[in-house]
């Protein structure tokens, strides 16, 4: 597929996709708990643009309403409740040592070569001006699962958690430009009692074992007492 | 379709009331006659069905038919008898010290909550909503997971939310993908999720598309279900949470989850035509019966124990899903209601025992027949009833399920044979001196309310002995809605 026989708005597209995933790998990269909630603000921003970017070339404006909601939603609403919460916890200037960075970096590539092979039958079929955006998406989902994993603080695996939502949302807004209006309103209800509730536990986990170091969390196993 | 609306309105505005009261010693009044109120809608709703067939609702938005309206039914019930529980349970639980009353009205919010959650995702039309119900259950219990806010109990509900998050998460993308499929084939753009629809057009979805999705949806919602490998949380939301929360975690969310995935099964056969998503299933569910088998030797908390043992069930449910076909199908719906009654039935005599004991260490429960006959004696039916003795409703479905197998796969009764075995002895070697021998000195006294207890327990039997007549066409609608065709 040759880039310059595409179309304008399908270039755009593309672009915004491609820079979404790599806000992705940025995600995975970034060790200051600040900036990684300025990545996902970025990643949130993005998302929104590619939003707006397919309600105009698909004219189906239903998804100025998802906009709006990612909008308001990521780039607003759930970065600054962040950053009050690690402000108030005092973590905001914590820099946090990553496991075998460069391993975690391969495997997220690994992860998006894997992407496009299993919705290859996907691409093949779509008739859509977003052809392979699909297989981003699942890499996005695929990439915040590696961050939850690979991370030991409480705040990266949140922020992993709402990465792979956004790469949800994006597969919904690419391959079906949206859900329906009310599955939609509930998916965001959803996310913004999760995000809430993941502040209520941070709290709760400091005042436990005095940082937010999950790895700390190991009491439970099945051996026998 | 009245009556549905007072099914969900009951518990809904329950949880908004129950958020408000602060006043503790009434909430429990108020939780338990807000679950007669919906069992009674719940029960107007099934009898509305039975005369009249599948409901739909005006704006499509909700759909009952054999399949889902037992299990509401069941739900509403179990719901009930849990909240009869909950009173003196919980009510002791403050006495020690363990909640305080902000906590209380956390527990008794939260848990009309959990029983919308679960009856909006049971009576949806809407796979969407399927998604969303069912995700907010996890929202709903994840608080009440670490409500003893031990480090425990943290840990635990750490794990269940991040693990049930990103597993939903899985379905998530499934449910995206039936929608894509379904757009290219069903005119409506807007219709696309809803199951009423969807069935009709299941043959002709794109087959690569709904393979794909179907993997997604088995990883997503099998891990609501409590599927081995992805099955971690599950003990330790069960062992850690207070136990009527484990009574309706293990007898209501698992069901409802494996209800969404048997759902999904139904439009992926048809557009697939091959077994694929069966011998998927059948892999999963021999895989987490197996190895919660082995499990449950291995524990040394009794509610770790007896989650296994839901992991177990699970498996052999989503097993016989798998295996297809009237019988085995017949036989994992009949499994679901007595897997449930039994098992909340248990978790309750455990959260008793566990109070006389006043820990949840196996090796140090002893003599309860001694301490508290009614409650030792009930542990020791049930669990009797969960490892399939004769002449309790899980021996019944078991036989169902393993003639299905005999028939069509012959090798692998011997498989399921040593694993039902192996249960067997790892429940029994863990009962037996906690029912029998020398109570310790220090045993509570603890108020205990076991109707509910002998209720589930002689509802069991009776499906046992015979199933009424209602709820066997039902089962057999179901099956035949299933699978095509039905047992009777």
């Amino acid at each position: 597929m040759l880039i310059a026989s595409l179309s304008m708005p399908e270039q755009v597209t593309l672009t915004l996709s491609a820079l979404i995933l790599l806000s992705s790998f940025l995600l995975l990269a970034q060790v200051r708990v600040d900036s990684l909630i300025n990545t996902f603000a970025l990643q949130g921003l993005l998302l929104f643009s590619a939003t707006l970017a397919i309600a105009f070339i698909s004219g189906k404006y239903d998804l100025l309403i998802s906009a709006a909601l990612t909008l308001g939603l990521k780039v607003i609403f759930i970065p600054s409740l962040l950053r009050r919460l690690i402000i108030r916890l005092d973590i905001h200037r914590e820099i946090e040592v990553l496991v075998k960075p460069s391993l975690v970096m391969l495997f997220g590539g690994g992860l998006v070569l894997f992407s496009y092979y299993v919705s290859l039958p996907i691409t093949e079929l779509s008739l859509l001006s977003t052809r392979n955006t699909i297989a981003i998406s699942l890499a996005v989902v695929l990439i915040g699962m590696l961050m939850i994993i690979s991370r030991r603080k409480a705040i990266s695996q949140v922020i992993g958690f709402m990465s792979m939502e956004n790469g949800l949302f994006f597969a919904a807004v690419v391959s079906t430009f949206g859900m329906p209006m009310v599955v939609e309103l509930g998916i965001a209800f959803d996310v913004l009692v999760a995000v809430i509730l993941f502040g209520v536990f941070f709290f709760h986990i400091r005042a436990e074992i005095g940082s937010l170091d999950t790895d700390r969390l190991n009491r439970l196993n099945e051996v026998d007492k | 379709m009245i009556a549905l609306y007072f099914t969900l309105l009951f518990p809904f505005s329950g949880a908004l009331l129950l958020g408000l009261i602060g006043h503790w010693k009434s909430a429990k009044y108020v939780n338990m006659t807000i679950c007669w109120g919906t069992l009674i809608a719940a029960f107007l709703l099934a009898l509305d069905v039975f005369e009249k067939g599948p409901i739909l609702s005006s704006g499509k938005l909700f759909y009952i038919d054999a399949f889902n309206v037992y299990l509401i039914l069941l739900n509403a019930f179990v719901g009930l008898t849990t909240s009869i529980f909950s009173g003196p349970y919980m009510s002791h639980e403050r006495d020690i010290g363990r909640v305080g009353d902000k906590r209380m009205r956390l527990y008794h919010s939260m848990f009309q909550g959990f029983l919308f959650t679960m009856l909006a995702a049971l009576s949806t039309n809407n796979l969407g909503i399927l998604w969303v119900s069912i995700e907010a259950a996890t929202l709903t219990t994840v608080l009440l997971v670490s409500l003893y806010r031990t480090h425990e109990s943290i840990e635990a509900g750490w794990k269940y939310f991040i693990i049930c998050g990103v597993g939903i998460s899985q379905a998530l993308f499934g449910t995206i993908l039936v929608y894509f499929a379904s757009a290219k084939v069903i005119p409506g753009h807007e219709d696309g999720l809803l199951w009423t629809v969807l069935q009709t057009y299941a043959a002709h979805m794109d087959k690569g598309v709904m393979a794909l999705a179907f993997v997604f949806l088995l990883v997503g919602y099998g891990t609501k279900v409590g599927l081995v490998p992805l099955h971690n949380w599950l003990p330790d939301a069960h062992s850690e949470g207070p136990t009527p929360m484990s009574a309706i975690l293990s007898g209501l969310l698992l069901n409802v989850a494996l209800y969404a995935l048997v759902r999904f099964k139904m439009l992926a056969d048809p557009s697939l035509g091959n077994h694929l998503a069966g011998n998927l299933m059948m892999g999963f569910g021999m895989l987490s019966f197996s190895v919660a088998g082995i499990l449950l030797h291995r524990q040394y908390d009794i509610k770790r124990m007896f989650s296994y043992s839901s992991i177990e069930h699970m498996g052999l449910m989503t097993f016989a899903f798998g295996i297809g076909g009237p019988l085995a199908t017949f036989g994992a719906l009949l499994h679901m209601i007595v897997h449930s009654l039994t098992k909340s039935a248990i978790f309750v005599t455990v959260g008793h025992a566990s109070q006389i004991a006043g820990t949840q260490v196996i090796s140090k429960i002893r003599g309860l027949v001694r301490s508290n006959p009614a409650v030792g004696w009930s542990l020791l039916l049930g669990t009797c009833a969960i490892a399939g003795f004769p002449p309790f409703g899980v021996f019944t479905s078991e036989f169902l399920l393993f003639t299905a197998t005999i028939k069509s796969y012959p090798w692998l009764v011997l498989p399921l044979l040593v694993g039902l075995a192996v249960a067997f002895a790892g429940l029994f070697r863990n009962i037996q001196p906690m029912v029998f021998g020398e109570p310790p000195e220090n045993q509570r006294k603890v108020p205990v309310n076991m109707w509910p207890v002998f209720i589930h327990l002689a509802l069991v039997l009776w499906l046992g002995l015979a199933i009424p007549t209602v709820l066997a066409q039902w089962l057999n609608q179901a099956t035949i809605m299933i699978v095509g065709q039905g047992v009777l």
